[in-house]
């Protein structure tokens, strides 16, 4: 079936099976590799996307769903122009190791500031519940906490 | 200059010096133990040499319009390798860091690690190689741009990617254009370290901005011209057989080109990946088991007594025979079954096309990838190139990729690219797992609470032998040598030798599923057994765990010294106390893992049955730290991981099969049970950079139990740890 929906401001339209997993739309038709591919069973974040706004975890999200929606992934994720906070205050505590989810993991803190602009650690650890094999949730926190403080600042 | 394709440069010069020899090399007197164990004491202490090609011109790529390329032979699975060869690389190129590009040499670029990336001995095994390589092409550079602006070499200053001569300037770029005639100094002279400019320094991850914004550069965002997706089915059971299969109309679905049964698997190619895996889980078979195993089988399998024993330390006397009257005290320990869980599920994509075969992947074994490659094809070496790619995680999961074999004789048989990787329930079954293990601890105390004899009596399963490192021929061999594996035994060898009598012996035995390295491979596991036995003698003789430890260490002996150097630095920066304060208790527990030695205080609390970590303090002696702040990410890590491991992970056999089968169900620290502050103190006990991805590893399940001891009053002799 046809399904058309817009993906980082552009929209687009994709002939596929509409109980197909979001997740490999994007990844293979539409070419945006930075939604990973964890589990397949929505249990680990790393292809945390945003559906007009809300984080879903796309590999559990059928494509049918998509019709008519506004789709940002993190290729799109910026703040009119400008480095998105999450990303900014990822680099400067310097998250990442393998790297592999923290697409996922930024996705989704972007979607929890916009509904809890300044987050408790109790808030961050209820959640975020991705998951991060390298064990970088440490930094994570405090970029977390500094993105808070940036979204801010910039408001 | 054009990397690689200049072969006058290519010979070996640069001889690494001031290390001692590997594991492997030496003691061929077979049969005889006390040079076993001298083996096994050099694979604990020692840190082996880099193992691969030290030519400048196959590491160095100097292109005219100024990039300045590093092609590195160990991969980057997060471990932050990349950034510490790109300081190190710059700091004697004499060009800014920001400006070195640091990336995976493919093989037919001839620079090829002959060994694999792991043992946490990237940064350790080339940091002189690579300063001297880095060192002999800027001198190299300068003697050309010396003869190109006519000036003697010693008017030639380098400076920020400049060769700068008495009236004129040249960029490294005009240096090496039309230059065919490299001569590669014998001796070039390095930097020393009161001169480092990036060497030491807090230096931002290199592959930093590409991995926040999501840049493609994993195995599994691999694609090329014209490819299929291969799905491969192979049975879950373990010790079992496939038969009476039914396709079930896998082969007519929609996208599905084909279906190949092989002996090793069945191969469902498709249009798509979603195409492929759903076809491939229509599939049907019956199961046949050749023995019945569960999770209690395993456990009588592992076990002190079974399989075959191997002597590792032998000092004094066995406790028995200790005539000082003293109380005898003993506790076992087990740890279970350990998955990898990294994030990037096992695949490859290749091209055999022509005669010639491309295969890219996320691998730590580059080279040995493509030996195998070429034997599955019948191809030489030359003819197969490997790309490797940033892994999302290794942890030693991908020690061994075959998934690159099947991928590759796939796109043989059907003439096109493929392709193809596991889903997670693949990924969990057919992981290479951390082994799992059983310990009898056993010491003597005398009345006065000195420990006059410590024995660790321990067995576990194949770590290093049948590993994909060692050639399938010599796996007899090495097993039959050594007798005890020298990755099960890591860290668990007594180190407080200052104690009269101490002993160690294992009993290994083959586990009925593949088990392989695990990121620091036997030491979580054995540290948790001694440093909580430890631990609860201390108790008994109403001791202090910090004193009790330091009075078992040889001030003597520099080894010795630097682990009790973070043992007292651990203990002051933690302000370790035996009290419980409010509901929170410390524990500590140390270890020394190639030659690095780490100890941790834990700050526990138990709430509602669940225990929670609070702050680690972290005393790490590495010896020099290339890039400290990596360093702490890496104790960062290691101490999260180790969280992980030490109090939720486990599969079980069930029924013959591995499980469970995905992430939550296969239970993992989330960000909930991260330490809330991690105060990580670095110290250099050393001049030389040593091992720092793995030890940190060690003391963190030891140290979460001991702390849980001082509240409950009980003590867990398992992992994954528990309050009952």
């Amino acid at each position: 079936m046809k399904i058309t929906f817009s993906i980082n401001g552009k929209q687009v339209s994709v002939d596929t099976n509409g109980e197909a997993p979001l997740l490999w739309v994007i990844r293979d038709t539409l070419n945006l590799k930075g939604t990973k591919f964890g589990c397949g069973k929505a249990a680990c974040g790393a292809c945390t996307i945003h559906v007009d706004g809300k984080a879903v975890r796309s590999c559990s999200f059928a494509t049918k769903y998509a019709e008519g929606t506004e789709i940002t992934t993190i290729e799109g994720l910026s703040s009119g122009g400008q480095k998105h906070p999450v990303k900014q205050a990822w680099e400067d505590e310097i998250v990442p190791q393998c790297g592999y989810c923290q697409p996922g993991f930024i996705m989704a803190t972007a979607a929890m500031l916009t509904e809890i602009p300044n987050p408790t650690d109790q808030e961050i650890d209820d959640n975020i519940i991705n998951i991060c094999r390298c064990g970088t949730y440490y930094r994570m926190r405090k970029a977390i906490h500094r993105a808070a403080d940036l979204k801010n600042q910039n408001s | 200059m054009s990397k690689a394709k200049d072969k006058k440069g290519r010979r070996r010069f640069l001889k690494v010096s001031g290390v001692g020899a590997g594991v492997l090399v030496g003691g061929l007197i077979v049969g005889c133990n006390p040079i076993r164990r001298t083996i096994f004491t050099r694979a604990e202490k020692t840190i082996p040499p880099y193992i691969g090609k030290t030519e400048p011109m196959l590491w160095f790529q100097i292109t005219p319009d100024n990039k300045y390329i590093l092609h590195s032979s160990k991969v980057e699975m997060g471990q932050g390798t990349f950034t510490g060869l790109a300081q190190i690389a710059a700091e004697e190129l004499g060009v800014n860091v920001e400006d070195v590009e640091v990336v995976h040499a493919q093989t037919d670029t001839g620079n090829i690690d002959a060994f694999a990336t792991g043992g946490s001995l990237s940064i350790a095994g080339l940091y002189n190689p690579l300063r001297e390589m880095g060192a002999a092409m800027r001198e190299m550079l300068q003697a050309k741009a010396a003869e190109k602006l006519g000036v003697p070499v010693g008017d030639v200053k380098m400076e920020n990617g400049n060769a700068i001569g008495p009236n004129k300037s040249l960029t490294y770029g005009e240096v090496v254009i039309d230059v065919n005639d490299w001569k590669v100094p014998k001796r070039p002279s390095i930097k020393e370290r009161k001169d480092f400019k990036y060497i030491g320094k807090d230096i931002p991850r290199v592959d930093l901005v590409e991995k926040v914004n999501g840049a493609p550069i994993f195995g599994i965002d691999a694609e090329m011209e014209g490819m299929v997706y291969a799905s491969l089915l192979k049975p879950a059971a373990i010790d079992a057989s496939i038969k009476n299969i039914d396709l079930n109309g896998a082969d007519t679905m929609a996208g599905v080109e084909q279906v190949i049964i092989r002996d090793e698997y069945i191969a469902v190619v498709a249009s798509s990946y979603i195409e492929a895996t759903q076809a491939r889980r229509m599939i049907r078979y019956e199961v046949e088991i050749n023995k019945a195993w569960d999770t209690k089988t395993l456990e009588e399998h592992i076990k002190v007594g079974k399989g075959t024993k191997q002597v590792v330390q032998k000092e004094g006397k066995r406790i028995e025979d200790i005539s000082e009257s003293g109380k005898v005290v003993e506790i076992e320990f087990h740890s279970p079954i350990g998955a990898h869980a990294q994030m990037e599920p096992n695949g490859a994509v290749a091209s055999v096309k022509d005669g010639k075969a491309t295969v890219i992947l996320s691998t730590q074994v580059v080279s040995i990838t493509r030996d195998e490659v070429a034997k599955a094809l019948g191809f030489s070496k030359k003819d197969v190139n490997i790309i490797p790619t940033f892994l999302g995680g290794g942890f030693g999961r991908r020690l061994h990729t075959p998934l690159a074999v099947h991928a590759a004789l796939l796109s043989q048989e059907i003439g096109k690219p493929v392709k193809c990787f596991m889903d997670r329930k693949q990924e969990f079954q057919n992981d290479t797992f951390r082994p799992p293990t059983h310990h009898v601890m056993k010491a003597k105390v005398s009345q006065e609470g000195k420990i006059l004899g410590l024995e660790h009596i321990f067995a576990s399963g194949n770590v290093m032998f049948e590993s994909a490192l060692i050639p399938p021929f010599a796996h007899g061999f090495m097993e039959g040598f050594l007798r005890a594996d020298i990755g099960s035994i890591r860290g668990g060898s007594i180190m407080y030798q200052k104690l009269a009598n101490y002993h160690t012996a294992y009993y290994h035995n083959k586990l009925p599923f593949a088990t392989s390295f695990w990121r620091s491979l036997g030491l979580l596991a054995n540290t948790f057994a001694i440093e909580s036995f430890i631990d609860e003698l201390a108790l008994s003789v109403n001791g202090d765990p910090v004193t009790m430890r330091l009075e078992m260490l040889d001030s003597s002996d520099s080894h010795q010294k630097r682990i009790m150097e973070v043992i007292k630095t651990v203990a002051q920066k933690a302000g370790y106390t035996n009290e419980v304060v409010n509901g929170r208790a410390m524990g500590l527990a140390a270890s020394i893992d190639a030659g690095s030695p780490c100890a941790q205080v834990a700050e526990v609390s138990i709430e509602n049955n669940q225990i929670m970590v609070h702050k680690v303090t972290c005393a790490f002696d590495c010896g020099f730290a290339i890039n400290p702040d990596q360093v702490k990410a890496q104790v960062e890590g290691c101490i999260n991981m180790g969280i992980s491991a030490a109090m939720f992970e486990k599969m079980d056999i069930v029924n013959n099969e591995l499980q469970p089968i995905n992430y939550g169900a296969y239970r993992m620290a989330m960000m909930k049970h991260s330490p809330k502050e991690i105060d990580t103190i670095l110290i250099e006990g050393m001049a030389e950079p040593g091992p720092v991805g793995e030890p940190p590893l060690g003391p963190i399940g030891a140290a979460i139990a001991n702390a849980v001891r001082r509240i409950t009053g009980q003590r867990i002799t398992r992992m994954p740890l528990e309050i009952s």
